[in-house]
């Protein structure tokens, strides 16, 4: 079940050969990325499709991570895609590729047809840069709805609530003037309408485009069971629906009770992270990265903080983080997942039908581990703690309450005993429950064993990632693949089961928890050791000056591989911030892996990835 | 029940003697007290969760905080059976057209509950160009919950809250039993940008004085 897929052999720079080959192959159409900071190389758009089959056919990069847009806006004026390709499950850097288009133009080849993973990406990038990709089958928005005035990622693009390009306003500091941006609108709330736009002539577009290239059927169609007539239907699960995970919306096509095509809508809860992020000063966007996956703050915070890092160290007065806060923060990332894990399988069970009390079992610890997050970070969610060069705050002595009234028992024990307990009682002794209870529960198994099958080529075709891709055999795991942190010198073994469907995504969590526990043993004694080290490298700079050039952190969260997309012009912002959410990308798959299930397996499935919106919707 | 406060005794109007034996199963109260004791102690809640908000909701719903103390735990997925619409999160102007529906569909007595920042006043995504402001800008709201999120501890502090307004209500006053129908709110259009029919003709003048700055700039320059 547990294997370790690090003994593999790698070349001196992978990356490099690759770049070298494809430059040869390509002379006409492949160039090296030689802005200073930035990697990978630029292809002619004309030649993208037959490059990107190149790169995962013969260079064997055939897994796309990320692909986003950035919008160079007064510093060349193009738009420019930006693709992660790596090579699963080898492991290894990504090969960066960057196709560009002049901004009046706008038009870029899909990839669809070599990575089916690019689907949801290039849909966003078409709704909020406005770029129209030539071949995808499906080009309608997807985070906005069909009808938004313009595209809100581009650089001249700016919201009703608009004040500067770039924080802090001046209005708010150094002077602190307070005022709520409703009395500045003269609507007095967050909306802005084109030119001479009034209510007369206009109608909604409306739901029309959810329902587009749907053959509703009237024709009645006849089965295979003889006799058994079933008519076509459609039906929306959600967005408000007691088991979508939040406001999630699937359009779901019937024949009788067999799906025959799902259409998730997404959107609902779209935040516009990307957007304020670009406003935010580079820490300013810490806090923001813990509403993404709510479940999981600190390692949201990790991946940010590595990406930025990243970018830090392209210039002179870079320390990478001290060696304590590596192992706080890998603390910290694990405790997350046995969290997060926790939570995905109490509330399969709510999908499966199982009302709350499994849940309630499942997320007890949680609280416990809850309460060390308050201690140490202020928080129960949203920990914001992390820091570049390392976290904000060393553990406290001691983890107490505080008594209000004359006799109340509060708890009173140290900070490592408290730990300890955690780790080598609680957890274990929850984890086996949760097996004891559910592994081999009849309903369970009948329920969960073959269906929503992924299977292995099809996971990385989708770009799937995290669980959902390990438990369709594919041993590929960042910490592993291209470790980071103090991860080289943990010992633990990359999860993997081979069946892909819903139940091994549940046995496959289970298994990781126990993994997590095992890494979380080996941190308590190097807590130990570097007690009184200091906890961040560097100065605790508010504002870090950040070199100019792109750097993309990932880091392998419970959800699967979050990775941050972060392009810096030298400003005290970023110039584009992008997010690329395991949640979303996931979700690529939860169309064909329901088709032919019954409607009651939907919501399984949908449990079985494991979505959060906050960082599906972003 | 909570405590004896709460309990029988708590209802009944003391300067009606009641003889001692009978005080623990009998008292003597008025209809609006009995009326609104029972209904602040059986809030049906909405089962509708929108953010991270949400994940606090279930954390006090869960076994540690159990907001079944205070008969609130009855979640129901549909707004027919529900009395309490917990506005958990962040409210985009996506999703504000399926909150609107939803609230028209509850059926009356009802209440909202907006729980954290962002329901109540946009929070910190507040400037993102898909989010409202505050699900008040829509819906009527009854208690603010600040946090971010709220600890269940907040949210159980705003149910009490809750409780207290529910018993400050009288059977004479309350709409929902005025002659007439009630009035449901409009329902928000997905425009160029969300559109509050409400606001149909201050859109028009904005419009208008739009126009006329226009044509009046040329001359000048
Ligand atoms: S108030 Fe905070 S925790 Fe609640 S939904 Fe908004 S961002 Fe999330």
């Amino acid at each position: 079940m547990a294997e370790n897929p690090a003994a593999e052999v790698t070349t001196a720079n992978p990356v490099a050969e690759a770049i070298a080959a494809l430059k040869a192959q390509f002379p006409d159409a492949v160039t090296e990325d030689d802005r200073k900071g930035y990697t990978g190389i630029v292809v002619d758009p004309e030649s993208l499709v037959e490059v990107a089959t190149a790169v995962r056919d013969t260079l064997g990069y055939n897994y796309l991570s990320s692909a986003t847009a950035v919008d160079y806006l007064g510093k060349g004026d193009y738009f420019e895609m930006v693709y992660h390709t790596y090579r699963v499950p080898a492991g290894g850097p990504p090969l960066v590729i960057k196709a560009r288009t002049p901004r009046d133009k706008a038009t870029l080849p899909s990839v669809i047809s070599v990575w089916p993973g690019a689907d949801f990406q290039e849909r966003e990038a078409y709704d909020l840069m406005g770029i129209r990709f030539e071949g995808h089958p499906n080009l309608k928005r997807i985070l906005l709805w069909e009808g938004f005035d313009g595209h809100p990622l581009r650089k001249d693009w700016k919201e009703a609530y608009y004040e500067q390009d770039q924080k802090p306003f001046d209005s708010r500091w150094p002077q602190g003037h307070v005022h709520r941006a409703e009395e500045r609108n003269p609507y007095g709330k967050n909306v802005r309408y084109p030119e001479g736009f009034t209510l007369d002539d206009f109608t909604p577009v409306g739901e029309a485009p959810n329902y587009e290239g749907i053959d509703l059927g009237v024709n009645v169609q006849e089965m295979t069971t003889p006799g058994l007539k079933t008519d076509r239907l459609v039906v929306n699960l959600g967005p408000h629906h007691p088991s979508t995970h939040g406001v999630f919306r699937m359009v779901v096509t019937l024949n009788g009770e067999t799906v025959e095509d799902l259409q998730p809508v997404m959107g609902y809860l779209h935040r516009n992270h990307e957007k304020i992020g670009e406003r935010n000063t580079f820490l300013q966007n810490m806090p923001f990265t813990d509403r993404l996956d709510y479940i999981t703050s600190m390692s949201n915070n990790l991946g940010y903080a590595l990406a930025v890092e990243r970018l830090l160290s392209l210039g002179p007065r870079y320390q990478p983080p001290t060696y304590r806060a590596e192992v706080i923060r890998v603390l910290m990332v694990e405790l997350t997942r046995v969290v997060s894990h926790m939570w995905a399988i109490g509330f399969l069970l709510n999908d499966l039908g199982a009302f709350y009390t499994p849940a309630l079992y499942a997320i007890a610890e949680r609280e416990l581990i809850l309460d060390f997050f308050e201690a140490v970070a202020g928080s129960r969610m949203m920990c914001n703690y992390m820091r570049f060069g390392g976290v904000f705050k060393d553990l406290p002595e001691r983890i107490q309450g505080i008594p209000l009234l004359a006799n109340d028992r509060v708890r009173n024990e140290a900070t490592l005993d408290y730990l300890a307990n955690i780790i080598n009682e609680r957890l274990p002794r929850a984890i086996d429950e949760l097996d004891n209870y559910l592994t081999n529960n009849e309903i369970i198994v009948t329920r969960c064993q073959g269906v929503g099958i992924l299977p292995p080529e099809m996971a990385i075709a989708y770009s799937a990632a995290g669980p959902l891709l390990r438990a369709s055999g594919v041993p590929y795991d960042v910490r592993r693949a291209e470790p980071y942190s103090i991860y080289p010198e943990l010992d633990f073994d990359v999860a993997v089961r081979y069946n892909g469907d819903i139940y091994d995504r549940y046995l496959l969590r289970i298994d990781e928890m126990r993994q997590s526990v095992r890494i979380l043993k080996q941190l308590l004694p190097r807590l130990r050791e570097t007690e009184g080290q200091p906890i961040i490298s560097g100065s605790k700079a508010y504002s870090p000056r950040v070199p100019e050039g792109e750097a993309y952190g990932r880091v392998e969260n419970p959800k699967g591989e979050l990775g941050y997309y972060v392009v810096s012009d030298g400003g005290q912002n970023p110039w584009r911030y992008h997010v690329r959410a395991p949640s979303y990308i996931n979700l690529t798959a939860l169309g064909p892996m329901t088709k032919g299930h019954k409607v009651a397996d939907i919501v399984a499935i949908l449990g079985s990835i494991d979505i959060i919106l906050g960082e599906v919707d972003r | 029940m909570t405590n004896g406060d709460s309990g029988l005794k708590a209802l009944h109007n003391p300067d009606i003697p009641v003889p001692e034996e009978l005080q623990s199963t009998i008292a003597i109260t008025s209809l609006d007290r009995i009326y609104n004791w029972c209904r602040a102690r059986s809030m049906w809640p909405l089962l509708f969760g929108l953010a991270c908000c949400a994940i606090e909701m279930i954390a006090a719903a869960a076994s540690r905080y159990d907001i079944s103390r205070f008969g609130m735990e009855v979640m129901r997925p549909s707004p027919r059976q529900a009395d309490l619409m917990i506005v958990s999160g962040t409210v985009t102007k996506k999703m504000v057209v399926p909150i609107v529906r939803i609230y028209n569909q509850m059926a009356e007595p009802k209440y909202v509950l907006a729980m954290g920042a962002c329901a109540s006043g946009g929070g910190p995504f507040k400037e993102g160009y898909n989010v409202v402001s505050g699900i008040d800008k829509y819906i009527p709201v009854d208690v603010y919950v600040p946090g971010c999120p709220p600890t269940p501890q907040a949210l159980i502090h705003g149910f009490l809250t809750l409780q207290k307004k529910i018993e400050s209500q009288s059977l004479r006053t309350v709409p929902w039993y005025r002659s007439g129908e009630s009035t449901a709110i409009p329902i928000p259009l997905l425009g160029p940008d969300i559109i509050d029919p409400r606001q149909a003709e201050l859109i028009r003048r904005q419009a208008e004085q739009a126009a006329a700055q226009a044509a009046a700039a040329p001359s000048e320059a």
